[in-house]
């Protein structure tokens, strides 16, 4: 009987490192071991380090007083308020900032990089030179810019810049009038909300009314007839149950109204800036990937132009568009943490700054930022994977 | 009989559709909506520039040395002048400034070197640049050898400070990144899952947390008798935050190879690391380029955030001239200065990025 000599004796295994299973089997039982060892190397010493600088760990510490108070906060807070209390007070001094940066950005920079693609020369460099500024200059620079050379120049509270009776600028803030609701006012944000039920309900219904029987309503106007109309008419029917309170120079300084603080508006305005001049750029690239072609065929299938617009080439568009922007739109939520370089109550400054020197308490305080920022990253890009999902292109 | 036919002579074009008035007309006045457009960016125009001008040139003040030499009706560049040397070398000593000189005589050479494509030896300078220059550099600005005096690191500031950390950073990332992304895309699942976990933290929060931790937390992970340089404890952040940035940068370069190259250098019987060293990485590589330059660029703006920590970078240095009470009010000339700089380096690095991705853009596509 011949043996092939290509085949091995049968009983004759090879040594376990030529075995590919085995070999990735012990890599990573290795790496698992080293990772372990350095993380008990770690906490070796930080508990070392913890009982020698006589800090007690744990979270404790939330419901301590925390002394200090805050300028701006969305809910009650006193130096007679709990740590616990600061971390909430910072957490959603960040989302007020990022979700109405978030909103400016995607304004501007949509405008911006439509107006790129403009076939007007001038429009178009103008909407060149404003990217390539902004995005080439470092955010933390343009805070400061906005903060200390122009918010902080402005004059004093007696010499304020006026708009109107109602908007007064200076170097304290912007102070705006408040709306004070007065009773039955709850009845219109309740309209409200009935009218964007009715409206979606009105959208479905045209749609499948479109498909059995080729007529259609137009239900986008009637419904932003109905979103806006509605309210305005229970507005005026009540009475117009709403007051607004001015603000007034009173010695030397605005009484009344809303008071927007310095801080916030240079941080809002850096980080809209900065981040449209990304998301510009990702309008116009998703713009440009539509191929000319499309917009032809859809011609020629005699699509009228709006039609062409809003079947073919925004839904192809957004799909490109999407995905880069939501990770800008993370982007502007992780930068608004540099908040603290101005003073901007945000969680980064009040929690991780203030709260951190005053109890010492490092891991504790880092690990809870860091964890509110991971689960805004996680939560916006399950979002983006469900979206994507939806909307990728069904290839065979 | 044969009339004597005249030929119409070549006239030209209507005036209306050659020459400046044609352009104007196709670019700037075609229809209503558009010249509304055209007249409101002329008028923003007009609103911006004009302003500008005046303050940053005609009515601005240049030579002197102190604040009385400044009118103040423009721009105040005697305060610029005055500290020029602070905004480029920091706190580094006067009389030891020809170091730094020879650093970032260095540096600017490795670099247009690396970056022009028709000198030679791409292969040894970039092993030079990556290898000898930073012992080099290291020993010039620190000191301590050679007769040349210790020059300690928080003395280091201004533009040096900003490069070197944009710098030793982008360095230091790019093998972790390398590694992180081929583990991001290994078989094996511990391996797998722990290189995603990495990218994913470090990308999920903010730097300026992350220079945090290096600052805060990272003596209390030594042991006590152990303590890091400042400078030091800003890099391992900075290197560590950057390298998740790069592995998946990496990452969308590795995934351009097609996979029938892999296959094939496995059909030749290759190993793991032949195939990625030879055949992969090299090809990948050169994808990624455009995308590495474009980190650098988020990261050399990103640098001016170790002021947070107590680093005097360009802008920290900016930032704490502007608190001198003999020049105070002169925040608009000392932004508007590290913006010029910082956006000259971005608007370069970004331009020649664009340069690569076309002249890269060949070959891959099917």
């Amino acid at each position: 009987m011949s043996v092939s000599p290509n085949t091995r004796p049968a009983g004759h295994k090879p040594p376990f490192w030529r075995d590919r299973a085995k070999r990735a089997l012990i890599f990573q039982l290795l790496l698992v071991a080293a990772v372990a060892a350095f993380l008990l190397y770690i906490v070796g010493n930080v508990q070392d380090n913890l009982s020698a600088r006589g800090i007690t760990t744990g979270f404790g510490f939330l419901g301590n007083t925390a002394g200090f108070g805050i300028v701006q906060s969305l809910i009650d807070y006193s130096s007679q308020s709990t740590y616990g209390r600061t971390f909430l007070v910072g957490l959603l001094n960040t989302l007020l900032v990022g979700g109405l940066g978030v909103l400016a950005a995607t304004i501007i920079g949509f405008i911006v990089g439509i107006a790129r693609l403009s076939p007007n020369w001038l429009l178009a460099r103008l909407a060149t030179a404003y990217i390539e500024t902004f995005r080439n200059i470092p955010l933390l620079l343009q805070i400061f810019f906005w903060y200390f050379a122009v918010l902080r120049t402005l004059p004093s509270a007696r010499d304020s810049l006026a708009f109107g009776e109602a908007l007064f600028l200076n170097v304290r803030g912007l102070y705006l009038p408040q709306p004070l609701f007065e009773s039955g006012f709850g009845l219109i944000p309740l309209t409200f909300l009935v009218a964007i039920v009715a409206s979606i309900a009105l959208v479905i219904w045209n749609k499948r009314r479109h498909e059995a029987t080729g007529k259609r309503l137009p239900a986008y106007w009637i419904s932003f007839l109905l979103i806006f109309g509605l309210p305005l008419l229970v507005l005026v029917a009540t009475g117009v149950p709403v007051t607004w309170e001015m603000p007034e120079l009173r010695g030397f300084n605005f009484r009344g109204g809303i008071t927007v603080i310095p801080e916030f508006l240079a941080l809002w305005l850096a980080l809209s800036i900065y981040t449209a001049s990304f998301i510009a750029e990702i309008v116009r690239s998703g713009i440009q990937a539509i191929s000319h072609g499309q917009t032809e065929a859809a011609q020629a299938l005699s699509l009228p132009r709006n039609l062409v617009l809003r079947l073919v080439v925004i839904p192809q568009a957004l799909r490109v568009i999407i995905p880069p922007l939501t990770s800008q739109y993370l982007n502007l939520i992780k930068n608004s943490s540099l908040a603290t370089a101005i003073g901007y109550p945000d969680l980064v400054s009040v929690f991780a700054g203030t709260t951190l020197n005053q109890t010492g308490q490092a891991i504790e305080v880092i690990a809870m930022t860091m964890a509110v920022y991971l689960t805004i990253s996680l939560l916006v890009s399950m979002f983006m994977n469900w979206f994507n999902a939806r909307v990728a292109l069904v290839e065979r | 009989m044969i009339h004597n036919q005249t030929i119409i002579k070549e006239r030209p074009a209507p005036s209306s559709s050659v020459g400046a008035i044609a352009w104007l007309r196709t670019n700037l006045f075609n229809g209503p909506i558009n010249t509304i457009f055209t007249l409101i960016g002329l008028y923003i125009l007009y609103l911006l520039v004009v302003p500008t001008v005046q303050w940053a040139f005609l009515n601005a003040d240049w030579i002197g040395t102190t604040r009385d030499d400044c009118s103040r009706e423009g721009a105040c560049w005697v305060f610029i002048n005055a500290r020029f040397t602070q905004f480029i070398y920091g706190l580094y000593p006067r009389e030891e400034i020809w170091r730094a000189n020879i650093v970032f005589a260095g540096f600017f050479t490795l670099i247009a070197w690396l970056a022009i494509p028709r000198l030679p030896l791409k292969r040894w300078v970039a092993v030079f640049a990556l290898v000898g220059f930073p012992i080099v550099a290291y020993v010039l600005l620190h000191g301590g050898y050679f007769d040349m005096p210790r020059v300690p690191t928080h003395r280091w500031g201004g533009l040096m400070l900003t490069l070197l950390l944009a710098t030793v950073g982008m360095v230091g990332a790019l093998p972790i990144g390398i590694v992180l992304a081929l583990g991001r895309r290994s078989n094996m699942p511990i391996v797998k899952s722990f290189c995603v976990v990495f990218i994913e933290f470090w990308r999920g929060v903010p730097l300026i947390t992350v220079l945090f931790m290096a600052s805060v937390m990272l003596p209390l992970f030594l042991p006590s008798d152990m303590s890091v340089d400042r400078l030091v404890r800003a890099l391992i952040g900075l290197t560590l935050f950057q390298s998740a940035y790069m592995a998946e940068v990496i990452r969308g370069g590795l995934q351009a190879i097609p996979k029938g190259q892999e296959e094939a250098a496995a059909a030749l019987g290759m190993t793991y690391w032949k195939r990625m060293g030879l055949i992969v990485l090299p090809q990948a590589l050169k994808m990624m380029i455009p995308g590495i330059v474009n980190t650098f660029i988020s990261l050399f703006k990103d640098t001016t955030l170790v002021m947070i920590i107590g680093l005097f970078d360009l802008l920290g240095i900016v930032q704490a001239a502007l608190a001198d009470s003999r020049w105070l009010g002169f925040s608009l000339e000392g932004y508007v200065f590290a913006a010029f700089m910082f956006w000259i380096f971005c608007f370069s690095m970004s331009r020649y990025s664009q340069y690569l991705e076309r002249k890269l853009h060949t070959g891959h596509k099917r």
